[in-house]
């Protein structure tokens, strides 16, 4: 409690502090916001993260190349798939390793199932956090299919430790391929089931539109990546613009924000872009399922795998925009340094700048609608 | 724009003030005089020909056999399609370097994690609390010498391994 100050009205108006999390369901993990409010207005918002730092960059220096690739699932346990394979990609670059044809089209489709799961949890909370309970269930229902596929691949339904260097563990075979054609045909129609319940409500709507508007510079100042950026209409999408993998040879769009309902780069614009990109992501899953060719699904990598001396930054695209493991090799058997990159980081930094002056229940809002996930913060 | 033509016209403009550019490695770097990283960065940033608009890292590494700690920055240009590395030699006992949170926002958190697991200390920053580990931590342990403390709080953080336990 600070300053007590009489308004106009002959109302006393005094500055509360309240702490928010960090067990707070809508605060997705373990996350907390010290939160000084004058009635429900926000005047300041100070984030206070990593209650989940589990030291993984630190690990990398004392695990070998290979050893560390389980490591990395926990980096975001909802995508795991891409943190695996941005770490293997600067291992395979370092050690000038061949990824198998067959490998990079299993991976493309592991990612792409990846980012399914991970966009129905994303929208799916973010309808649950601002007080639609049924589409929640809806998008879990779909995404537990997901992880019994996923299971079906690897093994594992969260931390899946499928992408290796040189290419992936398990190949993906027939009856399983089967399968996941079989759960795009029937996922297709249930994007436009959701979009009719959710997207296109009317207070849902109203709830989003014109709340917390990233402009693009702000967008860039703070770097902001993956559907955040889009967000605010800047087309940039590391699978088309820096490819990796077979991406170049797929063919998707980009969806960036239009100011559908209010603002570009409001709440509702990020929301948006990510229930588009769950139907791109069906488009190359199908084409990928139909161009995947025959051959081994991981190529023969040395059991002890020593990189020459050299550094490499590799990026992916995964579902919270730009993930960077920055590997440097001093030549012997284990890292020098793994730094990871994530977007959930840069995202909870500007959440500070956007938290003054909105509603508190917009606050809300604001933390769904960037999709911040905080062990991926935390790392 | 290549990471050469970028170190060529910093060569120009800045004489003495860049030097030894790695081109024939994965990702060119360049390294910069501590003193002129804010100048630098300030040019690259606005410059139209350059508009690294975007600093997509910060980050830090340890080299105690040259008694250095490097931060290690990435620009990235969306309107170009272009990037590069700066990288900034500090001393590992007195590691201090000019804030870059004036030219991106997001320099603050960024720096804030380089200073709470390095020790780097960012001069100018607005805000240099740690940000991953408690105010009273001791230590930056992403230093390749760093020793955990022994106890926290009362509570020990070393632990016998599990397998001499079970022998026991």
């Amino acid at each position: 409690m600070s300053e007590t100050a009489a308004t106009d009205t002959g109302f006393y108006a005094e500055e509360m502090t309240i702490s928010v999390g960090p067990q707070h369901p809508s605060t997705h993990g373990v996350l907390r916001f010290v939160v000084k409010t004058d009635g429900e207005m926000i005047n300041e918002a100070i984030p206070d993260v990593v209650y989940l730092h589990r030291s993984i960059e630190k690990i990398g220096e004392k695990v070998t190349y290979h050893g560390y690739v389980p490591y990395t699932d926990r980096a975001d346990y909802l995508a795991a798939m891409f943190a695996n394979q941005a770490f293997c990609m600067a291992a395979e670059k370092l050690g000038n390793t061949e990824v198998s044809r067959r490998g990079e089209f299993c991976r493309v489709i592991a990612c792409e199932l990846n980012r399914l799961a991970s966009h129905l949890i994303s929208v799916g909370t973010f309808g649950q956090d601002i007080g639609a309970m049924t589409p929640f269930v809806h998008a879990l229902r779909e995404r537990e299919t997901i992880n019994n596929l996923m299971e079906e691949i690897c093994g594992a339904r969260l931390t899946y430790n499928y992408i290796r260097i040189g290419g992936v563990g398990y190949d993906i075979v027939p009856t399983t391929m089967a399968k996941i054609a079989e759960f795009l045909d029937h996922f297709e129609p249930i994007v436009e089931e959701f979009n009719r319940l959710l997207s296109g409500n009317k207070i849902f709507i109203e709830r989003l539109a014109n709340v917390a508007v990233v402009s693009k510079e702000d967008a860039l100042s703070y770097n902001l990546v993956g559907p955040n950026l889009r967000g605010s209409g800047i087309k940039w999408d590391i699978r088309r613009d820096m490819p990796y993998s077979v991406y170049p040879e797929l063919d998707f769009e980009i969806p960036v924000g239009t100011a559908e309902v209010g603002t570009l780069g409001d709440s509702f614009d990020r929301f948006w872009v990510r229930i588009r990109e769950m139907q791109e992501s069906v488009k190359i899953m199908r084409q990928a399922m139909k161009m995947i060719p025959k051959g081994p699904a991981i190529s023969k990598v040395p059991k002890k795998f020593r990189p020459p001396v050299g550094e490499y930054y590799a990026r992916v695209e995964a579902p919270r925009g730009d993930m960077g493991f920055y590997v440097i090799s001093d030549g012997s058997e284990y890292p020098y340094r793994v730094r990871i990159r994530t977007g959930s980081f840069t995202a909870m930094s500007i959440i500070d700048k956007l938290a003054k002056g909105i509603m508190m229940a917009d606050l809300i809002a604001l933390i769904g609608s960037l999709d911040v996930d905080a062990p991926e913060i935390d790392r | 724009m290549e990471a050469k033509e970028t170190y060529a016209s910093l060569e120009k403009l800045f004489p003495g003030k860049v030097r030894d550019f790695k081109g024939d490695v994965f990702e060119p770097y360049l390294n910069v005089e501590k003193e002129d990283i804010v100048e630098i960065c300030h040019f690259l940033r606005t410059a139209q020909s350059f508009r690294f608009e975007v600093l997509s890292d910060l980050t830090a590494i340890d080299w105690p056999k040259e008694e250095k700690i490097q931060v290690v920055y990435h620009l990235f240009s969306y309107a170009h399609n272009h990037q590069i590395i700066l990288k900034v030699d500090l001393p590992r006992d007195n590691p201090k370097i000019a804030t870059v949170e004036g030219q991106w926002k997001v320099a603050n958190w960024f720096e804030r994690e380089v200073y709470d697991l390095f020790g780097v200390i960012f001069e100018g920053h607005s805000d240099l609390r740690r940000i991953m580990l408690p105010e009273d931590w001791v230590g930056f342990p992403l230093r390749k010498d760093y020793v955990e403390q022994e106890e926290y709080d009362g509570i020990s953080t070393q632990r016998a391994p599990l397998v001499e336990k079970l022998l026991r």
